[in-house]
């Protein structure tokens, strides 16, 4: 047993709003920059769609994350890596910007400076590439937004995988549901096998996976790794960026910005602790159904004592442990077994997990019978299929998904007994399989959803890491090249050199 | 001037290629990479990409080896001046007319598409036009080559290449006579060498040839000391 620690992050989809707060409080922090303005390391897709990049979803298209080879390794899907170096000079799996869209920017002086004329002036678009004019915007990072656009483009959604898609063309069938995006962190990352330069590492002390900018030569095979379609080139730096999980803010014990700005509370980040010699052999499970469960097996529990002394042999720290006890994500994704990965097929062991959505009956006179009876519905009568859910969430098990929801429509119509009618029915929870204090759990975290009960996430140690008299007069954090602009007097020949944090061998 | 171009000047090119490539790897490592615009313009890139980087690297080890070498390793051999010769015109003509026309598609592409011109700097438009007219000298010098092919001039051009890497005051000598061609292709080759450390060229310099005998896939660092 090797424990490592991480933070996870659960997004509840049951009460995403789909504004677009997270995207854009992200946007501002990390990719307001030249190169990166159609990067969003956050973002959010209305589903069904096809999402951003177009087709993400659709690995036979783009090769992304693992396959399973018939010996029971496991190589990247674009090819082992004499097939990744043999690629280098020109990569066939590699997405196009127009893939996500062309950047553009308006022409909003014109708006000022527009002499008297018969027409109202109008701020048309202008590539931010090219600084030519656009004539029409082709696409954009939300480009299906509430659904927008023909049902038959937005049914190339690759999670309608065995469904009878075509009712839900019908107004009367349709359904729709948010899926905000970022960086997984992945346990068992393609983004970073597939890098020739072994420019992008996993931190083993919070399991943030980061670019290191000065190693990465834009060979631009982890963009191609990537299944989630999370890494970014950066077309003006000619390197690849990506998601940081917002370290300085992590290490600092705050939670990363698009969980902090989320005016829907919807998101949880806390400590998982894992069992690193165990990522091999659960992310190469055969069947696609096991590795959710596989990936269940690789989580430590945080309150037994075997664990809690390998941990401190390992040297993480108490009040990592502690947090890892207290922490929303093991609550969620392995007491109440309510969240999930996000595509668990791509092998990657993903660590941002999702609570699928509950949606509406899809009969009306269903609706009000469940008021009087307190009957809870049969989840197959919601509007979103559950084989939908499954598709994104358990590589199409649906039994895991419909106990989530069982258990969330339990939650309430336990809370809905005991706060209006005042009678606290015991029946509810055992019929899901949960005791009452744990629904009551469930309803304090996912439905009050206090700040401190989001977000627990210990400092960073830095006091282990480096010695602070080394640091004194230091630059911070910088973008780039330590904390030289170019052009300062330097390290040339001699000088102290910012230390960059060893490799270990995994 | 002479002297001065073919026995001073490689000297100067490669401190330059030397002192230049660590300087910029040192001191501005962000600025270090391969700079592909695959990702604005997918058209033409993977052909014109795949022929050039594949033209050029067996046009570099054929003059890594046919120049370098001395003439005795061939003799020891048992290879012949004549059959030497040939090798390295069929070969380098081949890759050399490979590279062109993957140059040139890439050129056209620098050139021609707006997303390429407009985020292209002077050094990226530059550089390509460079190794085309290199690209050109050189296949103009099999051409020169093919009308005599007992391996002399190939010789003194050998003994050149041996005389600089060896510090032999005199090496410029051996070509005072060679053809107008091969003293452009050499002249314009060491200019090369001498503006490498300031274009794009310097990512060859990271050929991720590691990658293949890195251990696992995996890569994890720690901030911890003493690990």
């Amino acid at each position: 047993m090797k424990v490592r620690a991480q933070i996870g992050m659960v997004l509840n989809l049951d009460k995403c709003i789909g504004c677009h707060t997270c995207s854009v409080t992200c946007k501002n922090v990390w990719t307001s920059r030249d190169g990166v303005e159609y990067a969003w390391f956050n973002n959010v897709e209305t589903k069904p769609g096809i999402g951003y990049p177009k087709d993400w979803e659709n690995q036979q298209r783009w090769n992304g994350g693992w396959e399973r080879t018939k010996s029971g390794k496991l190589q990247p899907k674009q090819g082992a890596k004499w097939r990744i170096l043999a690629n280098i000079f020109g990569n066939p799996d590699l997405p196009e910007i127009d893939d996500f869209y062309e950047p553009f920017d308006f022409d909003y002086d014109h708006l000022k400076s527009a002499p008297e004329m018969e027409a109202f002036p109008t701020a048309r678009p202008r590539s931010k590439i090219t600084g030519e004019r656009m004539e029409k915007i082709e696409h954009g990072p939300n480009w299906e937004e509430i659904l927008g656009g023909e049902f038959s483009k937005r049914s190339k959604d690759y999670n309608f995988e065995g469904i009878q898609k075509e009712i839900y063309g019908e107004y009367e069938n349709t359904f729709m549901m948010y899926l905000p995006r970022l960086c997984e962190h992945c346990l068992n990352p393609t983004c970073s096998a597939s890098c020739p330069s072994g420019a992008i590492y996993k931190r083993e002390e919070d399991g943030i996976v980061l670019i290191d900018q000065e190693k990465c030569r834009g060979w631009r095979m982890c963009v191609s790794g990537c299944p989630y379609k999370k890494i970014y080139y950066n077309w003006e730096s000619g390197k690849s960026e990506k998601c940081t999980f917002c370290y300085p803010r992590i290490e600092s014990g705050l939670p990363t910005v698009c969980s902090e700005t989320c005016v829907g509370r919807i998101r949880y980040l806390g400590v998982m602790l894992y069992d690193q010699d165990k990522i091999a052999e659960a992310a190469s499970v055969e069947g696609e159904t096991d590795l959710y469960d596989a990936q269940l097996g690789v989580f430590l529990d945080p309150n037994d004592p075997e664990v809690i002394a390998a941990a401190r042999a390992e040297g993480i720290d108490e009040d990592w442990i502690k947090s890892a006890q207290t922490s929303p994500v093991w609550k969620m994704a392995m007491d109440w077994k309510v969240a999930f990965p996000l595509h668990p097929e791509y092998r990657t062991l993903p660590m941002v997990w999702y609570i699928p959505p509950l949606s509406p009956i899809k009969n009306a006179a269903e609706a009000g019978k469940i008021g009087i009876d307190r009957e809870m519905p049969d989840v197959k009568s919601l509007r979103i299929p559950v084989k939908y859910l499954a598709n994104m969430l358990t590589a199409g098990d649906e039994a895991p998904v419909v106990t989530a929801l069982e258990r969330m429509l339990a939650m309430r119509s336990y809370m809905r007994s005991k706060t209006i009618e005042g009678v606290v029915d015991l029946e509810i929870p055992k019929r899901v399989g949960l005791t009452a204090l744990q629904i009551e759990d469930m309803y304090k975290i996912m439905a009050l959803a206090d700040y401190e009960d989001r977000f627990v996430v210990p400092t960073a140690h830095r006091e282990e890491a480096e010695d602070a008299y080394d640091l004194r007069g230091g630059c911070g954090f910088t973008d780039t090249n330590g904390c030289s602009t170019g052009s300062s007097g330097g390290k040339l020949f001699g000088s102290r050199k910012f230390v960059v944090p060893a490799e270990v061998t995994k | 001037m002479h002297q001065f171009i073919f026995g001073t000047f490689p000297y100067i090119a490669l401190t330059i290629l030397l002192i230049g490539s660590i300087a910029r790897f040192e001191r501005d490592p962000y600025t270090w990479k391969s700079s592909s615009s695959q990702f604005l313009r997918r058209k033409q890139l993977i052909w014109g990409s795949v022929l050039f980087h594949v033209g050029v690297l067996v046009i570099f080890a054929g003059h890594l080896f046919g120049l370098l070498l001395p003439i005795e390793f061939y003799d020891a051999l048992g290879v012949d001046h004549g059959f030497k010769q040939m090798l390295a015109a069929v070969g380098g003509g081949l890759a050399g007319v490979m590279a062109l026309i993957g140059g040139v598609m890439l050129a056209h592409r620098r050139f021609a598409d707006p997303r390429i011109r407009a985020s292209s700097s002077f050094a990226d438009s530059a550089i390509i036009l460079i190794l085309i007219a290199q690209l050109l000298l050189g296949l103009g010098t099999v051409i020169i080559s093919l009308q005599h092919l007992d391996g002399h001039e190939m010789g003194k051009l050998m003994a050149w290449a041996n005389g600089i890497v060896t510090f032999d005051g005199a090496a410029a000598s051996h070509i005072t006579e060679a053809h107008i061609l091969f003293k452009l292709h050499i002249a314009l080759g060491l200019s090369i060498f001498a503006i490498f450390p300031f274009t794009r060229l310097v990512h060859m310099l990271s050929a991720p040839v590691r990658y293949l005998w890195r251990p696992g896939y995996q890569i994890v660092r720690t901030r911890r000391k003493n690990v």
